[in-house]
């Protein structure tokens, strides 16, 4: 649906991204993930239309976001980063507005089923200025999905929200994918976690993963990891587990407890144990860590370890 | 043209829930009011001259006002990353923009034809002045909204984008004085030709000359142009 190749853009001498290549798939949410000013907005600007790549392309179903843009931006519903609302008007109002604009027909039923879709139905003859930040979160929502595009865009949708807000906003664009394709970009780990089925990480212009957010979590776990506590801390626990075989490093954690990094596949755990139990340490905890996305975020973004 | 026109409707109706409107068709009818009385118990003409002749200091004045707000105001907001990137092109959201000014000011000269009503109550005027001179507002109006338009393109500040609309249009304004500093070389005839008033009082004298309302319309398209450019030049930066 959506393929990116090589797209560079440049604000004067400095390259806000640079060769980014990506494809979403129809029906796919797509995270877009990364540290602020990375590159992120700059990306969905270039695929709605607003801003001209410097370098590569970019198409939206079939279409060049450049020469044919038009085409792409009438499948595309977007919702910029700092959602844009006219606040002296009415929620009813600005989307037939933005429906008139479209040039959509039966613009009154489809103004109805957004606001219905996006559950601001009961502030319709609001001004969207006396709204609060979550109603108008979601009118940006439903202006995106006014026109019933292929193709959602959503920057940072839940950037300013509360908790709850959050919670509803993720179930909403999840309920989205299937028959849409979207891409969100956020900066928020779990986000992408619990509402995307790919992600995209970007890091200073350039694409540094791009995988499902299961193989991206499992692909970059060279080592495990194992948590273990005991009761009776010290510098000689951690230079008995450090003999250990299979154990590669030791770093306590405090209170007791200590994180254990080890060869893959070595499974030292019932060496660890026993070792624990016969110096007469009490082991009170030992389990496998996972490492989360933001870990692997981390270790991405922070050029310590490239994938 | 179906979503220029939304831009335009929406552009008129955001001109009623703000003051701007009011105040601004409040201030062009007491000074349409107090010319009027004053030609029409001084002179006891029954002409609309006084108002005609004065209108481009009016216009040049007021449209300013009403022009400052509509790109600046979309850009300041931010609100413009979503006309840009909707199936619309840059020259239909000027557009739509200076139709909605234009519907204001047509909607502002509407309520001034109770002069007329007036005069045709009680005296007999002649129709072919009225006429001519209210297609020379509009042209000039045009003109004095257009460049309005370009400059509120230029800037996201309105105070900025009112600002370089009055300058613009008083060098327009101004442009016939310099020309006379120039003699008869040609870059004086061509600050001449500029001249925002010197086209616009045959209009007022009841002529409709083809040439004043080429350089009007002119005039018009090319700020139009401008700012739409000016659009475009601000997507690539």
């Amino acid at each position: 649906m959506i393929q990116v190749e090589n797209l560079t853009k440049y604000y004067g001498p400095h390259p806000a991204i640079q060769d980014v290549t990506f494809q979403v798939k129809k029906g796919e949410v797509l995270g877009f993930l990364g540290p602020n000013a990375a590159g992120k907005t700059t990306t969905m600007r270039i695929l709605t239309g607003f801003i001209p790549p410097t370098r590569g392309t970019a198409r939206v179903a079939g279409y060049d976001v450049f020469s044919d843009s038009i085409e792409v931006r009438r499948r595309i519903g977007y919702m910029p980063e700092t959602i844009p609302l006219y606040p002296e008007m009415a929620v009813r109002d600005y989307l037939g507005f933005f429906a008139g604009l479209r040039g959509l027909d039966h613009k009154d039923q489809r103004v109805d089923r957004a606001m219905e879709i996006c559950n601001v139905g009961d502030r319709a003859d609001t001004l969207i200025g006396k709204l609060s930040k979550g109603y108008q979160q979601r009118v940006g929502l439903a202006q995106a999905l006014l026109h019933d595009p292929e193709v959602l865009i959503l920057d940072e949708p839940t950037v300013g929200l509360d908790p709850k807000q959050i919670i509803e906003v993720r179930e909403l664009i999840k309920g989205l994918g299937g028959e849409r394709t979207v891409i969100l970009s956020t900066h928020i780990l779990p986000e992408v976690s619990q509402t995307c089925n790919r992600v995209v990480i970007i890091n200073e212009g350039r694409v540094v993963a791009e995988d499902t957010t299961e193989r991206l979590t499992n692909r970059l776990q060279g080592a495990e990891r194992i948590f273990l506590k005991v009761q009776v801390p010290g510098p000689q626990v951690a230079a008995l587990l450090g003999k250990t075989p299979g154990v590669l490093s030791v770093e306590p954690k405090g209170d007791g407890g200590f994180e254990i990094e080890c060869a893959l596949g070595s499974e030292p755990r019932p060496k660890l144990a026993s070792a624990v139990v016969q110096a007469g340490y009490g082991l009170l905890e030992l389990r496998p860590v996972g490492m989360s996305l933001e870990e692997v975020f981390l270790k991405l973004t922070s050029n310590e370890e490239k994938a | 043209m179906r979503n220029t026109l939304a831009i335009a409707k929406k552009e008129l109706n955001s001109y009623f829930v703000s003051p701007v409107a009011y105040v601004v068709t409040a201030a062009f009818l007491v000074l349409c009011g107090l010319l009027f009385s004053l030609s029409l118990n001084f002179y006891r003409e029954a002409s609309m001259r006084s108002i005609f002749y004065n209108m481009p200091i009016i216009l040049v004045l007021l449209s300013p006002a009403l022009t400052m707000r509509l790109l600046a105001e979309e850009s300041r907001s931010g609100t413009i990353e979503l006309l840009l990137t909707a199936p619309v092109r840059d020259w239909e959201v000027v557009l739509g923009k200076f139709l909605g000014a234009l519907g204001l000011l047509l909607a502002m000269l509407a309520l001034t034809l109770l002069y007329v009503v007036i005069l045709l109550a009680y005296g007999n005027p002649d129709r072919g002045p009225l006429l001519s001179g209210y297609l020379g507002i509009i042209l000039l109006g045009g003109v004095t909204l257009s460049i309005g338009v370009l400059t509120s393109s230029l800037t996201q500040n309105q105070i900025v984008a009112a600002i370089l609309a009055f300058v613009g249009l008083l060098v327009l304004w101004l442009s016939g004085g310099v020309g006379n500093f120039f003699g008869g070389s040609a870059l004086g005839s061509i600050f001449s030709y500029l001249d925002l008033t010197q086209h616009y009082n045959d209009f007022a004298n009841g002529l409709i000359d083809s040439s004043n309302v080429l350089y009007y319309l002119s005039l018009i398209v090319a700020c139009l142009f401008l700012a739409s450019k000016s659009l475009e030049t601000r997507r690539w930066s």
